[in-house]
Parts: structure tokens; C-alpha cells; sequence
């Protein structure tokens, strides 16, 4: 045990050099681009340049680059303090704060159905391989990689909400007074369905390749030979080591999942973290901007550190002591 | 090691098809290549499909009476067929300015397909350079340009190439470098682990041996044994490039109308009332994309197994 808390110490301490460079590119990319936050306070024709200046000043951005960033990543280690949106002045971290449980529950529900449908399609994807059935789902999920998910979240609102009118459209919920669960589950079904697809899509062709790499070891013929039942051998023997590897793809899958939130969350009209981002970048207000991306960039590197600490966990041939 | 004797090495050599009697075909790389590619058959029918793609953006100019630029605000939203009043024949319909949907279609086929490839070249090049560096010098070099990697790979890119679209001004240029600006990573790495095998085999430790530069090690000896995996990349490359092209100008942040390309004709499906009354205006655009990437990802899968020199036919 003593081993797994000095490999987490580590592997943390490793995060933080990350983090910094993943803040040092994301904030030179937004502020070298050509392209003025205070635009959005510019009128052409009654324009006053001395105003812009103060505005300017006042926002910080008249200054170089480095001290920009020198501030602002002082603000954020001494204070834990994201900065202040140009918009209005609120503070970062709280509007993100306030839109974070929408984006996890939506991701959450998300990836809980991609799993739940994933692992036994892959599975039996393995077990049945060129079967007729195998190849329907192998289609299913070139399919489910190939179309855009904006596109799908157009055909599902507009067959299941638009035509048949079984699930809304729009929002978190529609009973403003109360907590209502079924109001709720109900708003939550077609945005996590949308952005499960293309999870379930990829997801079942990694668990496919996984299981096919397993039933070939020795164990599982081991297992065979010893007169234990297909039905053991594949859900006993084999699916608990087809599992393992699949814990890291599902860490690997989170950065795209973040970026399907942004459409699902636009075209769904849900009150999270990629709305949010989406209305920063076209109001070009920095300050949330870089918010939402490092907020999302840590979850990002902790569910990663989770997904290794899991494997060292679940996978006794990894010894944490010899790397 | 002595003088290849042809006579000898002839039978045994993989690429030799016994023809009738005695007569011997050496057969050319490419043709073992494609004979494996045949075998897989959705790959055939993908690359069918893409070639079908690029003729359209070719010929564009010749399939169609109309031109993609040319409105007519009085025949906006037509359905698919042909307009009474006037006759004039809309095969896939109008859209909401009364510009030709298949016009546009093929019109865009030409701005989405150069899109996704100028990008491929852009991010391909980038990641060998990258890859090919790290992978070669290695140690410490190789650890903070992985570390870089690392970092971008983390960040949800999409994030960042919203905040780059919504910046820069719009054009075919700019969607070109916007998609590349973090396209090459998973290149790099490819290339990296390709090249960190490759270097402990035999044949590169001889071409350091002859006293051959390093520069000229990479170039010769050890990318054009990494064809296989940087060919496959490269492909799929090319259908996320067509995914992500559709995505910013869904969003309005890709190609600019008035023109054409299959994102941005979907931007109207933005307003719910569009796609509910006017289905065709969305679906054909997004069947050119659903159907061009599925043709990329399968050509890409064939190419996989044909390249794969392990693979025994």
C-alpha cells in the first residue's frame, strides 16, 4: 500500500508540469491570434479611442503577453482564483462552478449507457467473430464514427422530439419550483443518448479487439480444457481481463467527449460547461475562455492519473515498485 | 554475405507468382498491395465511393446548369423535383436563398475534399518532422517534445480550435491551419514509436556504421519503413479533417458562404423550424459527409491490412 501512495504522489507531482504547459499553450494561442476583446465594446461611428484605451487598461490586455500571463497564473496558484470575465465582471470560477453538475451529469449518463451497451456488444462482437451479426455492429460503429455529432443531434430532435413529441428539446428542465426527478431524467434522455452514440461506436470496436486478444492466451484455453462452460470461461476468464485495457480508453475518450459536449449542450440548449465556452469564444471573452478550457483540461489529467492508478489497482502483473 | 544468386532466391521470394510452367512473375510492390486491399471488400466499395467524391469536385462545373454562387430568392426552399411555374429542374431541391442544393453539393465537394487534404499534407508533414526528431534523438529532447504532446493531446482540442476559428477571419486558408494547428500529434506519435523500434534493427545501425549523416538515416533508412503505419494515419487523417471542416461551419466559423461547402450548408439547420419543414436542405449535405467519411475510414481500414507486412495472404 505504501507503494501505491508514493506512485500516486508521483504521478501527481508529474501532473503539475502538464498542467502548465497545457495553460502556457492555450493562453499564447488565444492572445497571439490576431482579434481584440474589446471589439464587443467598439461602435464604428461613435467610436471614442481614449475610452478604449481605459477599457483596454482596465481589462489588462494592453499589457505584453508574459505579464498577462505572469498575473494571471498568480491570481489562479495564490488565490485559486480564475480571473474576471471581460463580459461582466463576475468571477470565473463561480460561473463555471455554477454550470459544472449539468456537464458531469450529462457526461456521467453519457458514458454509463456507452458502457452499458458497449462491453456486451463487443463482447459478443468477439465471441460470434464474421458472424452476420458481428458485421452488423462492426458497420453500426464505422457508422457512429463517421457522422457528425451535431448532425445527429439534428435527426434526434427532430424525430423524437419534433415529430413523435416523446422527449423535449431544449433545457435542464421545465419545473422551475421544484427538484422534479422525472422532469429532469426525462430532459436528460435525448442529449446523453446523442452524445453515447458515437461512445458506444467506438468504444464496442476497442472491447471487440480487446476480448479477441484475451481469448487467444493460454488461460482461456486452460480454462477450456479444464470442461468449464463457454459461458464461464467468456464471462469468468476472459471478460475480466478483456476489461482492463478499456478503463484507459475510456480516460482517452474523455477529451473528445468534451468536445461533443460543446455541440450537444449548443443544439440542446443545456446550461453547461460547452454553452458556457461556446458564448465566451464568440463574445472573445479571454478570461472564461481559459477557465473552461483549464477546468476541462484537469479533468481531463486527473481521470487519466484515476484510469493508471485503476490498472496498477486491477492488474496484479503490474508492480508499481520496478518502473 | 555473398552475391544475391537469383536463381536460388527466386521460388522462396514472397512476391514471385508461379505463372504456367516454369515462367516466373516477379510482381511489383504495388500490385501485392492492392491484390490484399481487393480481399477486404468494403474497402473496394470506399475507395469507389471517395473517387466518386473527388470526380464530383472536379467536374463539378459540368454536372450542373447551375452556378453555386447565382441566387434565386423567389425559388428558395423547393423541394427535391421540379419547379412548376418555371420548369426548371432542382434534382435535390432549393435551399433558404434559392441556390441549387446539388449545385452546391458538388460546388462544395470541391471546397471540403481540398479542405480535408490540403490539412492531411499540413498535419502529416508536421508530425513525421516532429516525430522523426523526438523518436531519433531521443532522451531528453525526446522527453520534453513528448511531454508537449502529451499536453495537447489533454486539452479537449475542439475547445481551442473554436477559440482560433472565432478569432482569425474565415476563409479556405484559415480552416486549412486552424484544423492542423493540433491535427499532427497523433502522427507524431506513430512516427515516434515507429522510429524508436526501427532504430535498434540491424540495417539503420549499419547506415550509421558507413558513416551516413543522421538526417540522411531518418530520410532513407528509417521513414520509408514506417510507410505502412503513417499511410493508414494519414487516411483517416483526411475523413476527421472532413468531420472537423463540417463542425466549424456548422457553427459558422469555417468556410464562409456564398461559398459552398458541406458544413456550411448545413449552418441553416442551426433554426429547429429548417429541419423540420424543410428536411432536404439538411440531409443531402450530411449524407455527402456521413457517406465520405465512411469511404475514408474504410479505405483506411483496407489499407491497414495491406500494408501490413505481416499479414500473410
Amino acid at each position: 500500500m505504501r507503494l501505491l501512495t508514493k506512485y500516486i504522489f508521483r504521478r501527481t507531482l508529474q501532473a503539475i508540469p502538464l498542467l502548465f504547459i497545457i495553460s502556457i499553450i492555450s493562453f499564447l494561442l488565444m492572445t497571439l491570434a490576431p482579434g481584440d476583446p474589446t471589439a464587443m465594446y467598439q461602435n464604428p461611428e461613435a467610436g471614442n479611442e481614449q475610452d478604449f484605451t481605459a477599457i483596454k487598461e482596465q481589462l489588462g490586455v494592453d499589457q505584453p503577453i508574459y505579464i498577462q500571463y505572469y498575473k494571471w497564473l498568480k491570481l489562479l496558484v495564490l488565490e485559486g482564483n480564475l480571473g474576471y470575465s471581460f463580459q461582466d465582471g463576475q468571477p470565473v470560477m463561480d460561473k463555471i462552478v455554477s454550470r459544472i453538475p449539468a456537464t458531469l451529469t450529462l457526461m456521467g449518463t453519457a458514458m454509463f449507457i456507452a458502457i452499458l451497451l458497449a462491453i456486451p456488444i463487443g463482447v459478443y462482437s468477439a465471441v460470434k467473430k464474421y458472424s452476420p451479426i458481428d458485421y452488423i455492429f462492426t458497420f453500426n460503429s464505422f457508422l457512429g464514427i463517421a457522422v457528425p455529432s451535431f448532425f445527429i443531434a439534428l435527426v434526434v430532435i427532430l424525430v423524437f422530439s419534433l415529430k413523435l413529441e416523446w422527449f423535449p428539446a431544449s433545457g435542464l428542465r421545465s419545473n422551475f419550483d421544484t427538484f422534479d426527478l422525472k422532469d429532469r431524467l426525462h430532459h436528460l434522455v435525448l442529449p446523453s443518448l446523442t452524445l453515447a452514440f458515437g461512445l458506444v461506436a467506438s468504444m464496442s470496436r476497442f472491447m471487440r479487439s480487446s476480448m479477441l486478444e484475451v481469448i487467444k492466451q493460454d488461460f482461456v484455453r486452460t480454462a477450456r480444457a479444464k470442461g468449464l462452460t463457454e459461458r464461464v470461461v467468456i464471462y469468468k476468464h476472459a471478460l475480466r481481463n478483456a476489461l482492463i485495457p478499456i478503463i484507459t480508453i475510456l480516460a482517452l475518450q474523455l477529451p473528445a467527449l468534451f468536445g461533443g459536449t460543446l455541440f450537444i449542450e449548443q443544439l440542446f440548449a443545456w446550461p453547461g460547461m460547452g454553452r458556457l465556452s461556446v458564448s465566451a469564444i464568440f463574445i472573445r471573452d479571454y478570461q472564461v475562455i481559459m477557465g473552461t478550457t483549464m477546468i476541462a483540461a484537469v479533468m481531463v489529467v486527473a481521470s487519466n492519473l484515476i484510469a493508471d492508478i485503476l490498472y496498477a489497482l486491477v492488474d496484479p502483473r503490474i508492480q508499481l515498485g520496478k518502473n | 554475405m555473398g552475391i544475391p544468386n537469383p536463381s536460388v532466391n527466386r521460388p522462396v521470394a514472397l512476391n514471385v507468382k508461379k505463372m504456367t510452367g516454369n515462367d516466373y512473375k516477379i510482381e511489383g510492390k504495388a500490385s501485392v498491395i492492392w491484390r490484399r486491399y481487393k480481399k477486404n471488400k468494403l474497402a473496394v466499395v470506399g475507395l469507389g465511393v471517395f473517387t466518386l467524391m473527388c470526380l464530383l469536385a472536379i467536374f463539378a462545373p459540368l454536372l450542373t446548369p447551375y452556378r453555386p454562387d447565382v441566387y434565386d430568392i423567389f425559388d428558395s426552399y423547393y423541394p427535391p423535383g421540379t419547379i412548376p411555374e418555371s420548369g426548371e429542374f432542382h434534382l435535390m431541391g432549393t435551399d433558404s436563398m434559392g441556390g441549387d442544393i446539388w449545385t452546391r453539393i458538388v460546388f462544395g465537394a470541391r471546397i471540403s475534399l481540398s479542405v480535408a487534404l490540403l490539412a492531411m499534407i499540413c498535419t502529416v508533414s508536421v508530425g513525421i518532422i516532429y516525430g522523426a526528431i523526438s523518436g531519433y534523438f531521443g532522451g531528453w529532447v525526446d522527453n520534453i517534445m513528448m511531454r508537449i504532446v502529451d499536453a495537447i493531446q489533454s486539452i479537449p482540442t475542439f475547445f481551442l480550435l473554436l477559440i482560433v476559428a472565432a478569432i482569425i477571419t474565415p476563409s479556405l486558408w484559415s480552416t486549412v491551419l486552424v484544423l492542423s494547428v493540433f491535427g499532427w500529434t497523433g502522427m507524431a506519435r506513430i512516427v515516434r514509436g515507429e522510429i524508436l523500434t526501427l532504430k535498434k534493427r540491424d540495417f539503420i545501425e549499419a547506415a550509421r556504421a558507413t558513416g551516413e549523416k543522421k538526417s540522411a538515416t531518418i530520410f532513407y533508412h528509417v521513414l520509408p519503413n514506417a510507410i505502412a503505419p503513417i499511410t493508414v494515419i494519414a487516411t483517416l487523417d483526411i475523413a476527421s479533417n472532413i468531420l472537423a471542416e463540417s463542425s466549424l461551419s456548422f457553427l459558422g466559423l469555417g468556410i464562409q458562404p456564398p461559398t459552398p461547402s458541406w458544413g456550411n450548408m448545413l449552418t441553416s439547420a442551426q433554426e429547429l423550424t429548417t429541419v423540420m419543414d424543410y428536411v432536404w436542405v439538411v440531409i443531402f449535405p450530411g449524407l455527402f459527409i456521413i457517406l465520405t467519411v465512411l469511404a475514408v475510414n474504410f479505405i483506411g481500414d483496407g489499407l491497414r491490412d495491406a500494408l501490413d507486412p505481416k499479414m500473410k495472404d
